[in-house]
């Protein structure tokens, strides 16, 4: 099991408010990915979680019962972090296994157990070798043996895959997507790339300035956005925002259109004209960055090729199913 | 061409990294070559380099008339207890200021600097009284406390970097996998720091071996060590080159022979977060 709750969690460093009062239900067994700008307290409330900070105001449940007051060791929770933080003096076998040892396993079981994580992940090969003899990769591969092999209540990934190369981060993510789902474990995972949060989980909490945002399915945040945070956050490129005339005609003081929700048209069609200022195009898509006057800065997308290009003339016209309204304060206007 | 610059340079530096590296040691060389010659040779103007008479007789005068193996092993308790003490003060105090540090860490290292920045002859009169009072004077136990208090600062900040670059995540990392303070610090913080206290060791052994404003006026023959041996030959019946180079020899010969076998620790505990 591994039902994960918080109610009310609060953080404070001095008089610095990093975590606002965050409640959240995390589902036994789900991925969830924390999310958000550097410096909105993801990592801090994955710290807490853990039990590596302590909160400064709230509770955490862990299958029901409160831990703040439990060591990490004590939580059964695993980590794997940013720097992956393997212990250079030992062996892959000894770093996976360290945990094990330090419950007091049996020599054979801990060997039986790393074995058999190590099969999972590929790694048995290199099981003496010490990680600075192991490529980035799989020096990853052995942070997440060392969380796997401890069977614990919930992974807790701290921006695990921000140090590979972009190409090893998509196979990673998958990989780590996959091997979640097969043992069905809870995972809490943070980041700071959208993709990433949007790929993973099961549900992304969204977080800006120590506050949740949002709490949704990837799809419920990208179609029915809470507010202008999250609507400007989820989605690439960056939803288009425009105010003044056309927004009060739709009763809102802000309106948001995707660049894929704006079709593109020739000049006078209707819609918001412009000039290109930059044509990107990459075959699959064709993003076109428009300067439309008072209305500034508008991005399109065009799924395939376009061959349009800076300086011509358009009209975008926003797709009135998709247009997302906010009021004055910033939040989603519905109906 | 610029191949064969390139090699001309290596050879230049080459040479003058070797000269300058014996004009380093040259003190120490024709210090060993004096204790071999008689005192008359070792006074000789011009001076004989390695054409003299070699005679071992001023070890066997040396250690006649002040026993050698009495001081050596005052110097080894004085240095070794010295050390081993300051080192038990500094690892939890240096292991607290780098992983749990306050708002006033950095003042409180930096008070601690600057008890070296007095120059010790500021307290002689003080700590003489203060010894003579309590009855260390001319104790081992009085030079190990006044050696250990002296060497601390620099012991606790040479921990303190060390420490410091051990990364926090590795020791959370240990707490996450269950570790209790104890064992991380038996199966992952000391394995990790093993480099830097043998540095940490090193250097203070030999700052402590080579000490000897307060051993020299703290001791006179009870508790004296190495270095009041040698003084011994300095001045009472003037000035005996020859024997003096043999008791200097003997002096350094241990510590000579432990920094040798150990120089690839001493360079890296030194230069240690030097470069990175």
């Amino acid at each position: 099991m591994g039902q994960i709750t918080l109610q009310d969690v609060q953080k404070s460093f001095g008089p610095v408010h990093i975590i606002k009062g965050a409640d959240l239900d995390i589902a036994d067994g789900s991925f969830v990915v924390f999310v958000g700008p550097s410096g909105c307290g993801k990592t801090t409330l994955l710290r807490l979680i853990a039990g590596l900070e302590d909160v400064s105001g709230g509770k955490i449940l862990i299958d029901g019962k409160n831990v703040v007051d439990t060591p990490p060791a004590k939580r059964g929770l695993s980590m794997v972090f940013q720097s992956y933080a393997l212990y250079p003096h030992m062996s892959v076998r000894g770093n996976i296994g360290f945990g094990l040892k330090m419950a007091g396993l049996p020599k054979d079981e801990i060997n039986r157990k790393v074995e058999a994580a190590a099969a999972t992940l590929n790694l048995s090969p290199y099981l003496d070798r010490k990680p600075r003899e192991l490529s980035g990769g799989q020096r990853q591969r052995v942070a997440i043996g060392r969380a796997i092999v401890r069977e614990p209540k919930a992974f807790l990934f701290d921006e695990p895959l921000s140090n590979l190369d972009a190409a090893l981060r998509v196979q990673m993510r998958i990989e780590v997507t996959r091997l979640q789902k097969q043992l069905g474990t809870t995972a809490i995972y943070v980041t700071h790339d959208q993709v990433e949060a949007m790929t993973m989980a099961d549900k992304i909490v969204v977080l800006n300035g120590g506050k949740i945002e949002q709490y949704g399915s990837p799809l419920e945040l990208y179609e029915r956005p809470a507010n202008l945070f999250v609507a400007g956050f989820i989605g690439s490129p960056k939803m288009n925002f425009v105010t003044g005339e056309s927004a009060l005609q739709r009763g809102a003081a802000t309106i948001g259109v995707r660049p894929e929700h704006l079709k593109i048209e020739r000049e006078g069609a209707g819609g918001w004209q412009g000039t290109i200022s930059v044509a990107e195009h990459l075959g699959s898509d064709t993003f076109l960055y428009v300067d439309a006057g008072p209305l500034g800065m508008l991005t399109a997308r065009y799924i395939g090729e376009l061959s349009l290009h800076a300086g011509d003339r358009v009209s975008l016209v926003p797709d009135p199913a998709r247009i997302h309204r906010f009021d004055d304060g910033g939040n989603a206007l519905r109906g | 061409m610029a191949r064969i610059a390139t090699r001309q340079r290596v050879v230049i530096s080459t040479i003058g990294a070797w000269l300058f590296g014996f004009l380093i040691f040259f003190p120490i060389l024709w210090m060993v070559l004096a204790s071999f010659k008689t005192e008359l040779e070792a006074f000789a103007i011009p001076p004989s380099f390695l054409f003299f008479h070699w005679t071992t007789e001023n070890y066997a005068t040396v250690q006649e008339r002040s026993d050698y193996f009495h001081h050596a092993m005052n110097s080894v308790i004085i240095a070794g207890g010295s050390t081993l003490i300051a080192l038990l003060i500094a690892i939890p105090a240096a292991w607290s200021m780098a992983f749990s540090p306050t708002k006033r860490t950095k003042d409180i290292l930096l008070w601690m600097l600057s008890t070296k920045m007095m120059p010790p002859v500021g307290v002689l009169v003080p700590i003489y009284l203060i010894y003579k009072t309590v009855g260390l004077l001319d104790s081992r136990i009085g030079l190990v406390f006044i050696l250990c208090l002296g060497n601390l600062p620099i012991v606790i900040w040479m921990l303190f970097t060390y420490f410091k670059e051990i990364p926090r995540d590795i020791l959370e990392a240990a707490r996450m996998d269950g570790a209790t303070i104890g064992r991380e610090l038996v199966y992952v913080l000391t394995p990790m720091a093993i480099p830097g206290l043998a540095s940490t060791l090193l250097l203070n052994l030999i700052l402590a071996w080579n000490e000897a404003f307060w051993t020299l006026n703290l001791s006179t023959s009870n508790a004296a060590p190495l270095t009041t041996f040698i003084a011994s030959y300095s001045s009472p019946e003037g000035l005996f080159w020859a024997k003096l180079s043999a008791a200097s020899t003997l002096a350094i010969a241990p510590i000579l022979v432990l920094g040798w076998f150990s120089q690839k620790q001493l360079v890296r505990g030194l230069t240690f977060g030097a470069v990175k």
